[in-house]
């Protein structure tokens, strides 16, 4: 117990920089992740092709090696003002666009196709099909493989603490490095995360009720 | 479509690897330049590894570490391996060069271990005082800094260095001569150590930046994203002498860390018998010359070598 | 809806068509801006110097950059055996009939899919008890098997080695085992009842007829799994385990040039294996996944007439 309170403020700087880096990594992941379904989805072959090339890239990246290229060669392409807390947010939200492109790209599929069919039939241009059709419907169908991916953004996150962001795993470094028993260390970070998780789990649980798609 | 893509590129990346593991059967044997091994080469005075005579005839009783070495017929040195010209080991052929190298050498020969009997073990900082209790290492030089919390779990011999924590800066940087100079600067430093909790005091008004490796601060000090590199000045002038007056040590040294050869706790036998050799190696010019081709390469002028502390 | 693009969006008339082809052009040459930019920059940067890249022509650095992606590998194949077989083992407790199995394998399936796998790596790397084991272990190898315990010893007694297999495999195992019982929960109820009615016991069942259907059917993503073991691998950097990427580093940090260290061209040499080898296995994964849609119900190995009526779906 003394470890966390000798430390609380340690754990406190920890905990929220944790919950920002996952909370901007979130929305960037978002966005970016529905940019990319557009691309793979759209009229315009060379934008199809980029998006799938850019998803099949990072899917098949570790992401040490993500982080590791980003904050090495960024700074390189003149972002040189960038903190480390925004090549992080890069980094992890790049990564997981990715896979909320994938997870997009499988909503879609379960949007009947009907749907599609009479927005055009309304004569609805593919922007307006997509973005105002059948986008929302297939975010809506995937709200909890998303939910699953944010959990992982999570815990992805950790790594920022290896590539100079404060955050939980920071504060297991700093510990183990003043010499506290290192499981004790470990119990109570693991137990941050866990709350973090739990959390997550519990509002994209709410959310998959409110949002369920009743066919 | 989507698995079409996926096993082209697979294909197209599968030769990729290919053609690199097939370029390995042409290359060019030797070191690269520019690499501390090549640098170390370079050098005229270089200290053959066999510089140190080795005393045949010990007579050192009463030490549970070096009776294990004997019976082993070779002595375990714990070193680090990513500090260029103090301790570093050259990932192309495996060698061992650095001032706390050539110590442990000079200690290891009067101990009766010739080069040839010496098994060196790269220890990182968080395990230091574990390898050592444990006996994982009989000794460890590895600019480990003397201090009461330590002598606690191991004893030291010497010190043979006093460092002192400094300043990194550009060759023609004219704006940082000490510590007093740093408010508003860009100070990199490894993350968690102790010169960068010293650095991150309000008094300095440094904006401090942190990598996991002194290499990478020292970079972002190369390409402008620093003004400054803050550690041990030994270390410091490592990468000076590495990257080959490019860069100084401002010589201000702001902190006092007396470098001492760990080993196991209550070891007297073996404490007394590394301080005779530091002692030794000290007055017949050893030090000095172990200095010269190692940190001396960057410029900087060796500090006087310490007393011995025998405790 | 199956193929995404076509349903979406009409074919596309002369007014569209024109559109489309400026879009493409627009597209193309965004691509190459962005390409031609980092090249002009990295250039700039002096990252494209014969100094920066010389390195790479030695045999001895090319040696090294090997040895990294072996060692990337000896902790990925020894992660994916610790990993299936905790799997297969978490997964029989969790579908255990008994609490005393059930409820710990639950548990520890939870806990370690809900930890950072860096945290626990971490840990274990800092952990005494993991270092005396390896340092234990290599000596009992030494001295007592010879020359092959010496090889062992000198290969395997590493505790960031085991700190990075252990870890990985306490997380992708708990995975793993997930995956395996989603894949006993699909296997047909008739294929445990006729199981039973043959006088099978429980252990028997989910060993010999549940858990290799379960195996089959799941094959695809349990080798996706395989995918993310392979790219944790990578985390053995953090706590500098010689892998492929921290021999990269190594081997950048080894040689100065002017412009500094060769961060850069070292990784556009290692990125694009790391890349590689995951890309051969997703793949793999892929190709599994195509071949198992393709047959029917996968698993059964007896198919009725009907079945050979039937087109095969994908």
């Amino acid at each position: 117990m003394h470890v966390l309170l000798d430390n609380l403020d340690l754990f406190r700087r920890g905990f929220v920089g944790t919950v920002a880096l996952t909370g901007l990594s979130t929305v960037l992941a978002l966005a970016l992740g529905t940019v990319l379904t557009v691309f793979r989805v759209c009229p315009v072959p060379p934008l199809r092709v980029i998006g799938a090339a850019g998803v099949t890239v990072l899917c098949n990246t570790p992401l040490t090696l993500l982080f590791f290229g980003v904050t090495l060669g960024l700074p390189m392409l003149g972002l040189s003002g960038l903190s480390y807390f925004t090549l992080a947010v890069l980094t992890l939200g790049g990564y997981t666009s990715a896979f909320v492109c994938e997870a997009l790209r499988s909503g879609i599929n379960t949007v009947d196709t009907g749907q599609a069919e009479a927005a055009r039939s309304l004569g609805m241009s593919f922007a307006q099909t997509t973005l105002l059709i059948v986008l929302p419907q297939a975010g809506r169908a995937v709200v909890p493989p998303v939910g699953s991916l944010l959990i992982t953004l999570t815990k992805n996150s950790a790594l920022a603490g290896g590539f100079s962001v404060y955050e939980l795993f920071s504060v297991e470094k700093t510990l183990a490095e003043e010499g506290y028993a290192i499981l004790t260390v470990f119990l109570w970070v693991a137990l941050a995360y866990l709350a973090l998780i739990m959390m997550i789990s519990g509002v994209f649980r709410l959310l998959e009720h409110r949002l369920a798609v009743v066919r | 479509m989507r698995s079409g893509t996926r096993s082209r590129s697979g294909l197209a990346l599968a030769t990729v690897l290919l053609a690199l593991v097939s370029l390995v059967s042409c290359g060019r044997g030797g070191v690269p330049p520019g690499s501390v091994a090549a640098l170390m080469g370079a050098r005229e005075n270089g200290i053959a590894p066999s510089a140190y005579p080795v005393n045949r005839s010990v007579t050192v009783e009463g030490s549970p570490t070096l009776a294990r070495a004997e019976a082993a017929h070779r002595i375990v040195v714990g070193v680090k391996s990513d500090h260029p010209f103090l301790g570093f080991e050259d990932p192309v052929t495996g060698r061992r060069f650095g001032f706390d190298v050539e110590i442990a050498r000079m200690v290891a020969a009067d101990l009766g271990f010739g080069p040839g009997r010496i098994s060196w073990k790269t220890v990182p900082p968080q395990g230091r005082e574990t390898a050592i209790s444990k006996g994982d290492v009989d000794f460890y030089v590895a600019a480990y800094t003397i201090n009461d919390e330590r002598k606690k779990h191991v004893s030291f011999a010497g010190p043979y260095y006093v460092a002192g924590q400094d300043l990194l800066v550009k060759r023609e940087n004219r704006d940082i001569h000490g510590p007093g100079d740093l408010k508003g600067k860009r100070v990199c430093s490894v993350t968690g150590s102790t010169p960068f909790q010293r650095i991150e005091k309000p008094e300095y008004g440094a904006e401090v930046s942190s990598h996991d490796s002194y290499a990478q601060c020292v970079q972002d000090l190369i390409s402008g994203e620093a003004d400054a590199v803050t550690a041990d000045d030994t270390i410091l002038k490592g990468y000076a002498a590495q990257n080959g007056g490019r860069l100084r040590v401002v010589g201000r040294p702001f902190s006092r860390e007396p470098y001492g050869v760990g080993l196991a706790k209550g070891d007297k036998a073996l404490r007394d018998a590394i301080d005779d050799a530091l002692e030794r190696h000290r007055d017949n010019g050893d030090w000095q010359r172990a200095y010269d081709a190692t940190l001396g390469l960057s410029g900087a002028r060796a500090p006087r070598p310490p007393e011995v502390i025998r405790y | 809806m199956t193929s995404g693009g076509s349903i979406l969006f009409e074919a596309p008339g002369p007014r569209g068509r024109r559109r489309n082809r400026i879009c493409s052009v627009l597209a193309v040459v965004g691509i190459a801006a962005v390409v031609g930019y980092v090249i002009v920059r990295l250039h700039d940067a002096g990252q494209f110097t014969w100094a920066m890249w010389e390195a790479f022509t030695y045999q001895g650095v090319q040696r090294r950059i090997l040895i990294g992606a072996l060692d990337t590998l000896k902790a990925f194949a020894l992660a994916v055996v610790f990993s299936l077989l905790l799997g297969v083992l978490l997964a029989t407790g969790r579908l255990s009939r008994h609490r005393v199995l059930r409820w710990p394998a639950t548990a520890l399936v939870e806990f370690f899919r809900a930890m950072p796998l860096l945290i626990m790596i971490f840990a274990l790397y800092n952990m005494g008890w993991l270092r005396s084991w390896v340092a234990a272990v290599a000596r009992f190898l030494r001295e007592h098997l010879g020359q092959a315990g010496v090889w062992l010893a000198d290969n395997f007694a590493s505790p960031t080695l085991w700190a990075l297999v252990i870890g990985i495999a306490l997380y992708n195992g708990s995975v793993q085992a997930e995956i395996l019982r989603a894949g006993a929960r699909a296997v047909p109820r008739g294929q445990t009842e006729a199981a039973y009615a043959l006088g099978m016991r429980k252990a028997q069942v989910t060993t010999t007829v549940v858990l290799p259907q379960a195996v089959r059917s799941m094959l695809p993503s349990i080798v996706g799994q395989i995918v993310v073991t392979l790219k944790d691998t990578s985390l053995g950097f953090i706590i500098t385990y010689e892998e492929l990427l921290y021999a990269g580093k190594l081997l950048a940090q080894n040689t100065a040039t002017p412009a500094g260290y060769p961060y850069i061209p070292v990784l556009l040499v290692v990125g694009p294996m790391y890349i590689g080898m995951c890309l051969a296995l997703s793949t793999f994964a892929t190709w599994l996944a195509h071949r198992g849609r393709q047959q029917r119900r996968p698993g059964l190995r007896f198919r009725s007439p009907a079945d050979h009526d039937r087109k095969p779906s994908g």
